[in-house]
């Protein structure tokens, strides 16, 4: 307990005379800068309070002498930039996509916001390059489902596949096997001749056999006679080496048993129509260079 | 344990265990839900295992009165074990949570092993969990000695522990599952939130009291932290966790708040568990374990005062610099932003008045790894509480917010300041509660000291350069007036740093271990051959005035 207040030999300040269990208290006064900085501080929150909103009064508030708010400001900044926007953006809009095309200057812009906007919002599906993978196609192979031209990719990113636009694009392989349309049997055939098809990259009427007469009965309604897709159906291309869920017979077997039915987002609620038109061009640009023929 | 209890109360604690043991089965039998059920029957599983413990000591021969005559230490030392236990387990998962930054394949495609869920278990682990229990064994020693008192209570220390580490568990094993109310470090659903409001009050009321039976005619400084740190929380917790359950026996419940009223709320109450569980208590903690272990006396009582009432007083209004630039009216973030300013002369302070402390003592630091750790933990504390206000300036938040160098400043904090503060006060106070003369291993204590500090700076310097870099990346517009990166380049560029945080943080842990294992080598070690001070004891009379 207590003994009263002593000198602390080393501080040359008194102590306070508790203790608890061997601790004691010095009396120091409190540093000058301690108050120093306390007063400063409160006196630049004063401050700060008088210029922006700052207190409550029941239904308002401070509003601040710099008649800052942050909504304001947020509409100010979008306004300022619009009013800066680079040239090559209202070119974007005016111009149509073969006029942008034959503008290589204008392209190069295009390609720089196209990365980014596919970045963001394109690669997290089809891949960073527009590689594609399990489920999601390969854009940079060109091989449209929908059509390639620029036009026709506008409307697919606008209205997305199979989403909830009232013009969505529609595309849906049945169950062969799930809603036994076909046996298993005929199921093994059908997989082993589409195997066929892309391996050979063979003219339809050779690959002739059992396979042939499921495949004109079942398949060609939507993938066509020449088992080349058809943009109307969005069926792909079951000739070439392109894949989007895989091409081994295993997963053709499974794609014609349960049937498939894939999904895009539409984006005309996410992206504005000057980002979808810089994406179409940018997907457009990607394929160049593939093998994509129509 | 048991020993130590009357028969009247075992009967007691055995009848508390039987309540919460009916309250599992109901739950168990009555839900409409199996993670309600699963987690009755953990509450079950829990009572009914305690129980046993509590049957097999019932027969014991009655404790001697003389030990109402000594400090209660029993609860304190459990909970030392506890805190070494939840601190392995949660550094454990949060070094596997950084590595799954890194290698996102290391979810092995299990959905409880997502990052989602694998998260709060680390969050909760190492904050609850390890800060927790070394809050509870700390305070219960603390309050004892410089109130020379027993505790006020022989039952409810052990259900304060006990019931606390209930809630840990039932957290931690609700997360995986996926049952969370998704408020950040208040994840538990509405059951297991009013468990911990039971047990929380029990804690107050026994502080409380214990501080009322005092034998010393003032509180000491260590004990007002405590006190506002039990007091703080339990209002935060009250207040933030208001929620209707869908049913009695259904785990989901729906909050009381929405919108932004809901965010502005959680803030308020994670920024203040950041305030009054985090710092608070921690404080209580260094303003008892450092003088005792510097053999020094306080630097000032009356910067005490200004920093306690400053940090008490201006924490409260903080919490909307965590809502800067959002939905949240402006007016808010002002008031945020200035008493953030404001708050770090009184954060300060308390730092300057430790390390003030140490004036006289600077050849203990030198020599003693344990006083290290505390002197080490206040200089963090500084930096830390700069640094929040700091990023608390909305401009700066700007840059900052969202991106690594709030994870940075979090863990400049929790690993800088809690865990090395909690680290030296329990090499301090496991060698006195089992009469040890030191800690089994001086030469452990040291290699502890410099891997938790490398492994701090590691990860505090990574996550700097990964948030800045990451800020400025977001924010970054080319010629043409459009943003240069897309978002996964960022993250590309966050790899290297995401391995070098996850490489501090396993530093981190394996100085735990090293911890861990000296503590229990210092429990069964021998005892030590002088008898402890004869004063570590109650005053059982009013002395002096």
């Amino acid at each position: 307990m207590s003994g009263g207040a002593e000198r602390d030999p080393l501080t040359g300040h008194m102590t306070t005379g508790h203790e608890w269990n061997g601790i004691k208290e010095l009396n120091t006064p409190v540093p000058r800068i301690v108050w120093f900085f306390l007063i400063t501080t409160f006196l630049f929150s004063l401050f700060w309070w008088v210029l922006m909103p700052a207190w409550p009064l029941g239904h308002t508030y401070t509003k601040g002498l710099m008649g800052i708010d942050q909504r304001q400001m947020v509409a100010d900044d979008l306004r300022r930039a619009a009013e800066k926007a680079p040239p090559w953006r209202a070119e974007v809009i005016r111009l149509d996509y073969a006029d942008m095309q034959a503008d290589p200057v204008l392209m190069e812009q295009v390609r720089r916001h196209g990365a980014v906007l596919f970045g963001d919002n394109c690669a997290a599906c089809h891949g960073p390059g527009g590689t594609g993978g399990p489920g999601f196609p390969a854009l940079a192979a060109g091989a449209w489902l929908w059509g390639g031209a620029p036009e026709v990719l506008a409307e697919t990113i606008r209205v997305g596949i199979n989403s909830d636009h009232p013009d969505t694009r529609v595309s849906q392989m049945p169950a062969f096997g799930r809603d036994q349309m076909l046996t298993r049997a005929e199921l093994q055939t059908l997989s082993g001749y589409v195997v066929a098809l892309s391996a050979l990259e063979m003219p339809i009427e050779v690959a002739q056999g059992n396979g042939y007469a499921l495949f004109a009965a079942n398949c060609a309604a939507c993938h066509g006679e020449d088992a080349r897709g058809m943009v109307e159906t969005g069926a792909p291309n079951l000739t070439d080496n392109v894949w989007i869920y895989g091409g081994d017979g295993e997963t053709i077997f499974t794609t014609l048993f349960y049937g498939r039915q894939g999904h895009m987002p539409r984006w005309d609620q996410r992206l504005s129509d000057l980002d979808r038109k810089v994406l179409t061009l940018y997907v457009a640009d990607m394929a160049e260079g593939g093998h994509g023929d129509r | 344990m048991v020993a130590q209890l009357t028969r009247a109360e075992r009967q007691f604690a055995l009848l508390t265990l039987g309540l919460l043991a009916l309250c599992g089965l109901l739950m168990a039998a009555g839900a409409n839900d199996d993670l309600f059920a699963l987690h009755g029957g953990l509450i079950l599983a829990f009572a009914v295992g305690l129980g046993f413990l509590v049957i097999s000591g019932l027969d014991a021969p009655e404790p001697a009165d003389g030990r109402l005559a000594e400090y209660y230490d029993d609860p304190s030392r459990v909970a030392i074990v506890l805190t070494m236990g939840w601190a392995l387990f949660g550094l454990a998962v949060g070094d596997w949570v950084a590595w799954m930054l890194a290698y996102p394949q290391l979810t092995f495609d299990a959905a409880w092993a997502s990052f989602g869920r694998i998260r709060p278990i680390h969050t909760t682990g190492v904050i609850f969990g390890f800060g927790g229990n070394a809050l509870i064994a700390t305070s219960f020693h603390v309050v004892q000695r410089t109130c020379r008192t027993r505790l006020a209570g022989q039952f409810s220390p052990w259900f304060v522990l006990l019931g606390y580490n209930l809630f840990c568990l039932l957290a931690v094993s609700g997360y995986p599952l996926g049952i969370t109310q998704s408020k950040e470090y208040a994840e538990p659903e509405w059951y297991v939130d009013l468990w911990l409001c039971i047990v929380w009050v029990t804690y107050l009321v026994l502080y409380i009291r214990t501080l009322a039976r005092r034998r010393e005619p003032h509180i000491y400084v260590a004990n007002w932290y405590y006190l506002a740190f039990i007091i703080v929380v339990a209002m935060l917790h009250i207040v933030n966790n208001i929620a209707v359950p869908v049913a009695w026996n259904h785990a989901r419940a729906y909050s009381a708040f929405g919108g932004v009223q809901d965010a502005m709320t959680q803030w308020w109450y994670g920024h203040n568990a950041v305030a009054f569980f985090l710092t608070a208590g921690f404080l209580g903690m260094m303003y008892y374990y450092l003088p005792v272990r510097a053999q020094r006396p306080i630097f000032s009582y009356r910067m005490s005062i200004i920093s306690f009432w400053g940090i008490t007083f201006m924490y409260m209004w903080a919490g909307s610099h965590h809502l800067h630039y959002t939905a949240l009216p402006h007016w808010v973030q002002t008031l945020g932003m200035t008493f953030s300013l404001i708050l770090l002369v009184p954060s300060w302070g308390s730092a300057a008045n430790a390390l003030l402390t140490l004036n006289g003592a600077w050849h203990r630091v030198r020599d003693d790894a344990t006083l290290r750790f505390m002197m080490v933990a206040a200089i963090f504390y500084g930096l830390t509480t700069f640094e929040g206000s700091f990023m608390a300036i909305r401009a700066v938040n700007s840059l900052s917010h969202y991106t690594d160098w709030t994870v940075g400043h979090v863990h400049a904090g929790a690993l800088g300041w809690v865990a090395l503060i909690s680290f030296g006060a329990l090499y301090s106070l496991t060698p006195a509660l089992w009469g040890r003369a030191r800690m089994h291993s001086a030469w452990a204590v040291e290699a502890h000291f410099w891997l938790a500090l490398a492994g701090t700076l590691i990860y505090v310097f990574s996550m700097w350069n990964s948030g800045v870099i990451q800020g400025l990346m977001w924010r970054t517009y080319d010629a043409g007036g459009t943003l240069a990166y897309p978002f996964i380049d960022t993250v590309v560029a966050m790899h290297p740093y995401y391995i070098a945080r996850a490489v501090g943080g396993a530093l981190f842990l394996s100085g735990a271990a090293i911890g861990a294992w000296n503590v229990w080598m210092t429990i069964r070690g021998p005892a030590a051959a002088s008898q402890p001070a004869v004063d570590d004891r109650p005053l059982t009379v009013l002395a002096g005035e």
